[in-house]
């Protein structure tokens, strides 16, 4: 009995973290995107602006849910609870810290794109739900757009796979640093399972890996519908793409889901290629620093800022690069992310064999 | 395939490099200066907002935004609203029995104003009727921001005389006419008795 209301409370806990991320995700991006254009951005609910996000929740909780008369009335309710669900069950197999992952499953990472690619049909729901061009036209780019960039993102995950020899996200994550059962080798050569730090994050223990990282993160990009991969929501083509005809909470939910995806690829990215949990300080002689900052609230707090970081610089991207057309995103995930991810894998095929 | 490849990479780090340097650029908010200052025109660094009712652009005294008459000044010429474009000014003028005082300029005053509405919403903002006007009593000030919450609000009013005084003239106008009259009939017929 008391596991199950364990259950229950991580779920809700995970819920409530996913909707506080939104809130604040929105915040920072309106006050990122505000000064990068010389703007100011929210300055007036709250010091700073920081109410801002939760007076605009408020509201949009009380707005009436709008059902179009023409409207497939199931698909359309159902579609924004199907989009956020597939993102935010994804949360589960992720890893905060030493021993603390919500579900334990050794085939987490695969579970985890899995589940988050239901998402696609959930925004195809939404947009043939809603009986209107914009949307249907919106749905079937981001169909396209999603189904194409999981071969590199994949490929890329596989090279790292490939690696660290598992699929469960917290084995992953323990052997990139001071914590690890096995050698962690820097570069290949230099013994580090002592040392750890940055030096043992997997993007270090075979160089390589940087390049499926950033073959990753462009990748992800396009999963979460983020500029400038965001033609699914083109506004200046599309209105709003698939959730065009939503409003109040069904509005609320599809965006939720958006930011929630945005920090569930950073955090599958963070626990692949920087290190997950573990600390970027180093043991250095006496000074036993990464020792130190190993724990399980520090693997919380070490996950969380990386992951956050790689949010900002989705949220820079997002405000810095013109949306690319649909051939330019075809182009770039067949022509130039495929190959190179495939060249990834093979690379990391030769390092396990001859030089871990 | 690699060099356009390299080349987008290249590209879009220059421009993530310019959109950071204005991110954190933005520590400096901007100061409110006037038009006429020398760095006016100088790209800017940090955020451009003006903060509107907090922070205010300063314009010149002498705008062209709303009118304002100076009724002590005015001597009912109807100028103004004979140039005005839109006829916007309506004046009903009442003259007076005698010289009713100077303005400040030492023009003579002979007509009361009983009526001097501007109607804002109908204004061009041309400005004619200040170029006009003998006296300069009518102006345009530097008072841009203006809202009403009702239409009829916009017709300002600038006459000071109530209807009574106004009816008071009149007839005391009348009475002076008719005196006149009356004159001017006896004078004739002394004329006509004396030939």
């Amino acid at each position: 009995m008391s596991n199950y209301l364990i259950y229950f409370l991580v779920a809700v806990g995970l819920f409530a973290f996913a909707a506080l991320f939104a809130l604040f995700g929105v915040y920072a991006e309106r006050k990122i995107s505000a000064y990068i254009q010389d703007r100011l951005g929210p300055t007036e609910t709250g010091k700073f602006g920081t109410l801002q996000t939760f007076a605009d929740i408020l509201k949009m909780i009380q707005k009436e849910l709008i059902i179009p008369a023409k409207a497939d009335k199931w698909l359309f309710v159902l579609a924004p609870v199907i989009i956020f669900v597939a993102v935010y069950m994804g949360f589960a197999a992720l890893p905060w810290g030493p021993g603390l992952v919500p579900s334990k499953i050794n085939i987490g990472l695969y579970y985890v794109f899995a589940i988050i690619s239901i998402e696609t049909l959930g925004i195809l729901m939404a947009g043939w739900g809603s009986n209107n061009k914009y949307s249907i036209l919106g749905a079937m780019r981001s169909a396209a757009q999603i189904i194409s960039y999981e071969i590199p993102a994949g490929f890329a995950i596989i090279s790292a796979v490939m690696i660290a020899q598992s699929l469960d996200l917290q084995v992953i994550a323990t052997q990139q640093g001071v914590a690890s059962a096995e050698t962690v080798k820097f570069l290949g050569f230099w013994d580090v399972t002592n040392i750890g730090g940055i030096l043992s994050w997997n993007i270090f223990r075979a160089p390589h890996l940087i390049v499926a990282f950033v073959i990753y993160f462009i990748a992800s990009l396009a999963e979460a519908n983020r500029a400038p991969f965001d033609i699914p929501e083109a506004e200046s083509e599309l209105v709003a793409g698939f959730h065009t005809e939503y409003s109040g909470l069904g509005f609320a939910f599809v965006f939720l889901a958006e930011y929630s995806m945005m920090f569930l690829v950073s955090m599958i990215g963070v626990v692949l290629f920087l290190g997950a949990w573990n600390t970027p300080l180093p043991n250095i002689a006496g000074l036993r620093l990464a020792d130190w900052t190993t724990g399980i609230f520090w693997g919380i707090f070490w996950v969380a800022i990386k992951s956050l970081a790689l949010v900002g610089v989705q949220m820079w991207i997002r405000w810095t690069l013109p949306r690319l057309r649909v051939d330019q995103l075809m182009n770039l995930c067949w022509k130039v992310l495929t190959p190179l991810a495939f060249a990834c894998i093979l690379i990391s095929g030769v390092w396990r064999l001859w030089l871990m | 395939m690699f060099k356009s490849a390299i080349n987008g990479l290249t590209t879009a780090w220059k421009g993530m490099t310019l959109t950071v340097g204005h991110l954190f650029a933005s520590k400096k908010t901007r100061e409110v200066t006037r038009v006429s200052d020398d760095n006016y025109f100088k790209r800017l660094e940090g955020t451009n907002t003006i903060q509107y009712p907090k922070q205010q652009l300063p314009v010149p005294e002498v705008g062209r935004y709303q009118l304002d008459v100076e009724m002590d000044d005015c001597i009912v010429c109807d100028l103004c609203a004979k140039i005005c474009p839109v006829d916007c000014i309506d004046i009903v003028s009442i003259k007076a029995t005698e010289a009713i005082g100077q303005t400040s300029d030492g023009t003579t005053k002979r007509l009361y104003a009983a009526k001097f509405d501007i109607d804002m919403a109908k204004c061009m903002y041309c400005g004619l009727c200040t170029v006009v006007c003998p006296t300069e009593c009518i102006t345009m000030t530097n008072t841009y921001d203006r809202t009403v919450f009702e239409l009829s609000d916009l017709v300002y009013e600038f006459s000071d005389m109530t209807k009574e005084e106004a009816d008071e003239k009149r007839m005391l106008l009348e009475k002076q006419n008719a005196e006149k009259q009356a004159a001017k009939l006896a004078a004739m017929k002394k004329k006509e008795e004396g030939q």
